[in-house]
């Protein structure tokens, strides 16, 4: 476990206007300790990607219940590597089909979460993304 | 381990993502963080610090939205000392006493502010802190400093009376109220109303807004000329805090606000006190890193177990406190301090 404290900005990108659920996330790192730095609604990429940089964040959670996952979720992972945060594991949650979800692996998302997965293993995976991040 | 030197550089050449690096290195005082701060110390000293504070819910973030949006825009003529200034915005937040978690949402109300290469924000968790700022804060400032950000708008905590930390880090101090805060008891107790060099009314189309502004005013008129040297600062014969309304949603009086910062700036400057107060400030700051080395100091001489032995004679009523101070700094060979 790395010794500073992990922050997280947790993002809704694209044209849904509904954040309960990255609320909800967002309330269950807070609890288990963690700095998440929340965007609000309506963010486009550009301003995902600019927020991590700022913010320097360990970890990027992407909501996405839009259905347009495979047009933002690219564009986030694409700007994220040329500002040189590559190495930021992002994570995806929301209403993901399966179909999509090796495309979105293999572009480098490390975990996707759909409904009804616990917080807990939300920040169990977390945690472990990091530890792997600093381990190598 | 040369980690924060080659960020000094990058930094100094506007390189964004060192500059995030350097600030996350500040803010968890690590060493690298803190010889980079001491190489880039020299060119620190630029900005003029703007501390935004007051209540929960006032909207201050809405009101440091707007405010960088103006200055970015310009004031005034630039002949007349007005034109467009970069902007560095500090936003803290508290952290949970109980988890060591936080919720950041500072940067919910400054989307508008996005994309632009002039603007640089960064959320702060307290990190059990109580003042309303985090104890890094004042090195983060120095880094955005460092790095040319010329306004430096630094959000507090939602501060209730006394968390006026952020009179002893800024030039300017900007209190925002809102409508049904308080009645005239309120303003006359001591705090956060004593640091304002400005006040803000927001949320002025609010039913009560006008009923806030003649509370303050009367306050402000109760107090004397010469407002007593408070909390580190020299007494000021010639300024009166304005008070101003504002409804930061729709940026309506936000401008008069940023004029009336620059205003303040250009008022410290030609009386003098804005170099005071930097030395009030840099003694403040050399006082406190003091206190911790010498806290620090004490503590790695103690004997084992002498200060748990010394809490049980007291609890127990032997001894007084005072003569368990007297103990521990006696027998830690630090006599003296």
């Amino acid at each position: 476990m790395p010794d500073r404290k992990i922050r997280v900005l947790i993002a809704k990108p694209g044209l849904d206007g509904h954040d309960r659920g990255a609320k909800v996330i967002a309330r269950a790192l807070r609890d288990a300790g963690l700095e998440v730095i929340y965007t609000g609604l309506r963010q486009t990429p550009e301003m995902i990607a600019e927020a991590a940089l700022q913010e320097d964040v360990q970890v990027v959670g992407l909501s996405i219940l839009s259905g347009a996952h495979m047009v933002l979720v690219p564009r986030v992972l694409e700007l994220l590597r040329s500002q040189g945060q590559g190495e930021v594991p992002v994570f995806v949650g929301g209403i993901i089909p399966d179909q999509d979800a090796p495309a979105l692996r293999s572009l480098g998302v490390a975990e996707i979460f759909g409904p009804g997965t616990s917080t807990e293993v939300v920040v169990e995976r977390i945690r472990r993304s990091l530890g792997e991040t600093v381990a190598s | 381990m040369g980690e924060g030197l080659v960020l000094v550089g990058s930094v100094q050449s506007g390189d964004r993502l060192a500059l995030a690096k350097l600030l996350t290195l500040i803010e968890n005082e690590s060493p690298e963080g803190g010889s980079a701060l001491a190489q880039l110390f020299p060119s620190t000293g630029r900005a003029h610090i703007v501390g935004i504070t007051g209540a929960p819910g006032t909207g201050k973030s809405s009101l440091v939205n707007e405010l960088a949006k103006v200055f970015r825009r310009g004031v005034l003529p630039a002949e007349r000392g007005g034109g467009s200034r970069t902007v560095g915005i500090v936003a803290v937040d508290p952290s949970s006493p109980f988890t060591g978690g936080a919720f950041l949402g500072d940067r919910i109300r400054m989307r508008d502010l996005a994309g632009d290469p002039g603007v640089f924000v960064r959320s702060m968790a307290s990190r059990g802190s109580l003042g309303g700022l985090a104890r890094t804060t004042g090195g983060v400032i120095q880094g955005l400093d460092a790095a040319g950000f010329e306004i430096i708008l630094v959000e507090t905590v939602g501060a209730g009376q006394a968390e006026v930390d952020i009179a002893r880090h800024a030039h300017t101090t900007v209190v925002v109220e809102a409508p049904g805060l308080g009645d005239d008891i309120q303003a006359i107790k001591a705090g956060v109303l004593e640091i304002a060099d400005l006040l803000v009314v927001n949320k002025a189309d609010l039913a009560g807004a006008e009923r806030a502004v003649q509370i303050l005013e009367t306050a402000l008129g109760l107090a004397p000329r010469q407002k007593p040297a408070a909390q580190g600062r020299e007494a000021e014969e010639t300024w009166d805090p304005p008070v101003m309304r504002t409804v930061a949603s729709s940026g309506e009086g936000v401008e008069e606000v940023a004029r009336q910062i620059l205003r303040h700036g250009g008022y410290l400057r030609a009386s003098g006190i804005w170099s005071v107060r930097e030395r009030e400030r840099i003694a403040a700051e050399i006082e406190s890193r003091v206190r911790d080395r010498l806290a620090d100091r004490w503590r790695h001489s103690q004997p084992d177990g002498l200060f748990e032995k010394t809490v049980g004679r007291v609890a127990s009523r032997e001894i007084s406190p005072a003569a368990a101070v007297a103990i521990l700094l006696g027998q830690g060979g630090t006599e003296g301090i």
